[in-house]
């Protein structure tokens, strides 16, 4: 399972990109039941891009989250149970408050990496604009076309700007959520 | 009414196999070398380790029986239980911190403001655990463990991670909970001076088993254990301040029915307090010596002699009419003066040799 959740972190994304077309092509595994039961096709669509997306960003948030679950410390739970605090309790009033700056961290980064990708979309996905064109995808369309640069520059400086953004934010809010957690 | 503990646990390489019985309410203190099993019997108490065979009853009341299946987890069993190092819950204030057990407990008897103030802690309530010192810190997380209306105390090594000054800090609110509280309390602590400021009982554990437990005094006047063995081996009595004596600087304290005197105290007369007789303080004789310093000769019995061949020394353990004093001598003078069990003996302490221990 943990290998499975980091595979997309170390495989190259274009090959991502079309292990999802075969398990969510409309004639994969998966896909194909879909398009059956609930009519949603997934390749060529915004939702497909947004799935892509998600599968590439999903490790970078599950290390954050584990890291900061894991740098809890386990004796805060302990005292929550001998004070009577049952499992559920403990999860959402130790564990899930103390782990809160990896979690929402973890949120932004993978946004941020979301709006960044281009392997996977391309592949999965494809590249049409208006649907499910990727800033990267489009700045990549933009240097095919002649006398595209000046608008290329454009999209990278938009992209720049929200990496940037959301390295930021997530810096911001670990700190403050830190000071409020008394760290 | 009594707190009476059983518990076996095999690990892979020791096995801990320890049982004790000792007085309700009051502090028991569980006492002994690193890796002893200490730890292992204060979190099976909590419940945080399941052990093969664990039974705890309090005054009549079956807690926890593994035989008969009856093992509660730790959030049902209500044993409060305060950590070496706080644990506080760093996201909340200490007001949040001292009710989050008291809101997920039966109403009880404990009350939010009487541990406020019995722990000094009132002006504390709106700040956060991480702007306290470590003797506040402390002194939340035990308001915190009471508050839980627990039905048993653990408190493992409470103060070892606090410096001298701290401890002593923390020491008086601890004297002043031990008579508030009618609790039993099983209190972990490598320090002899913790023990003698709070222990009523004393369980003496070594590789997982009890070698020997009862009454503070007792216990600690048994020349045949290993605190005996200690440098600082030492006899504890209880004791009563009898009256002053100013022109002479003295005090007479009666304890174990004899008569003590130490320089002048600044108790009222009937007050109660321990003293700490040191093993090696104290000189054996046959007849009392004249023209001599000392204030204190203390007639007593022989009762056991023990020896301890690491300091070429016996240890010598003498029955007071209620109570008993140790005394480290050399085999030499146990000859010399004919020494044997049963037989009479003075024992000759210095007045300031002699430790007084308030409350």
């Amino acid at each position: 399972m943990n290998a499975l959740v980091h595979l997309p972190l170390v495989l190259p994304p274009v090959v991502t990109g079309w292990l999802l077309l075969i398990l969510f092509g409309i004639r994969g595994p998966i896909g194909s039941l879909l398009l059956a039961w609930f009519g949603v096709r997934l390749v060529f669509t915004t939702a497909g891009a947004s799935l892509a997306c998600a599968v590439m960003t999903f490790p970078v948030m599950v290390r954050s989250i584990r890291l900061s679950l894991e740098s809890a410390d386990p004796g805060l739970e302990q005292a929550a149970r001998t004070l009577g605090a049952g499992r559920l309790d403990r999860l959402f009033n130790i564990t899930l408050p103390l782990a809160s700056p990896g979690i929402l961290v973890g949120g932004i980064v993978g946004y941020a990496t979301c709006l960044g990708e281009f392997g996977a979309v391309i592949t999965f996905a494809a590249n049409i604009p208006g649907q499910t064109q990727t800033l990267p995808l489009a700045i990549y369309a933009a240097l095919q076309v002649p006398g595209g640069e000046a608008k290329a520059a454009e999209l990278s400086l938009v992209s720049l700007t929200l990496a940037l953004i959301g390295l930021l934010l997530s810096e911001w809010i670990s700190k403050r959520l830190n000071a409020a957690l008394g760290r | 009414m009594s707190l009476s503990v059983r518990l076996r646990h095999d690990f892979p390489t020791v096995r801990m196999d320890m049982a004790f019985e000792v007085p309700s309410p009051g502090v028991t203190v569980l006492f002994g070398p690193s890796g002893a099993g200490k730890s292992t019997l204060i979190l099976a108490a909590a419940g945080l380790l399941r052990p093969h065979v664990c039974r705890i009853e309090i005054d009549g009341q079956t807690m926890v029986d593994t035989q008969t299946g009856l093992w509660l987890p730790p959030e049902k069993r209500r044993a409060g239980l305060v950590f070496q190092d706080a644990k506080l819950f760093p996201h909340m204030s200490v007001a949040t911190n001292l009710r989050f057990g008291m809101l997920r407990a039966p109403p009880g008897t404990v009350k939010f403001d009487d541990v406020v103030s019995l722990l000094g802690i009132g002006a504390l309530l709106d700040r956060r655990p991480n702007t306290l010192s470590g003797g506040e810190r402390q002194r939340v997380a035990i308001g915190r463990a009471l508050l839980a209306q627990p039905r048993l105390l653990l408190m493992d090594e409470p103060l070892a991670s606090l410096d001298s000054a701290r401890k002593s800090e923390i020491m008086p609110y601890l004297t002043r909970l031990k008579t508030a509280l009618r609790l039993p309390i099983l209190y972990v602590t490598h320090d002899l001076d913790e023990v003698t400021r709070l222990a009523d009982s004393m369980v003496l554990i070594e590789a997982g088993r009890v070698v020997g437990f009862g009454p503070l005094a007792e216990v600690a006047a048994r020349a045949d254990l290993p605190l005996a063995r200690r440098d600082d081996a030492a006899a504890l009595l209880h004791c009563r301040v009898g009256n002053h004596d100013p022109g002479r600087e003295l005090t007479r304290l009666d304890a174990g029915g004899s008569a003590f005197l130490v320089p002048l105290l600044d108790a009222p007369i009937g007050s109660e307090c321990r003293i700490r007789v040191p093993a090696r303080e104290v000189i054996l004789a046959g007849r009392a010596p004249e023209a001599i310093s000392l204030h204190n000769v203390i007639p007593g019995t022989v009762r056991r002699i023990a020896a301890d061949a690491t300091r070429r020394a016996v240890m010598v353990e003498i029955a007071l009419p209620d109570g008993a004093l140790l005394a480290r001598v050399t085999p030499d003078a146990i000859s010399r003066l004919g020494l044997a069990p049963g037989g009479p003996v003075l024992s000759l302490i210095k007045s300031t040799s002699i430790e007084v221990i308030g409350g």
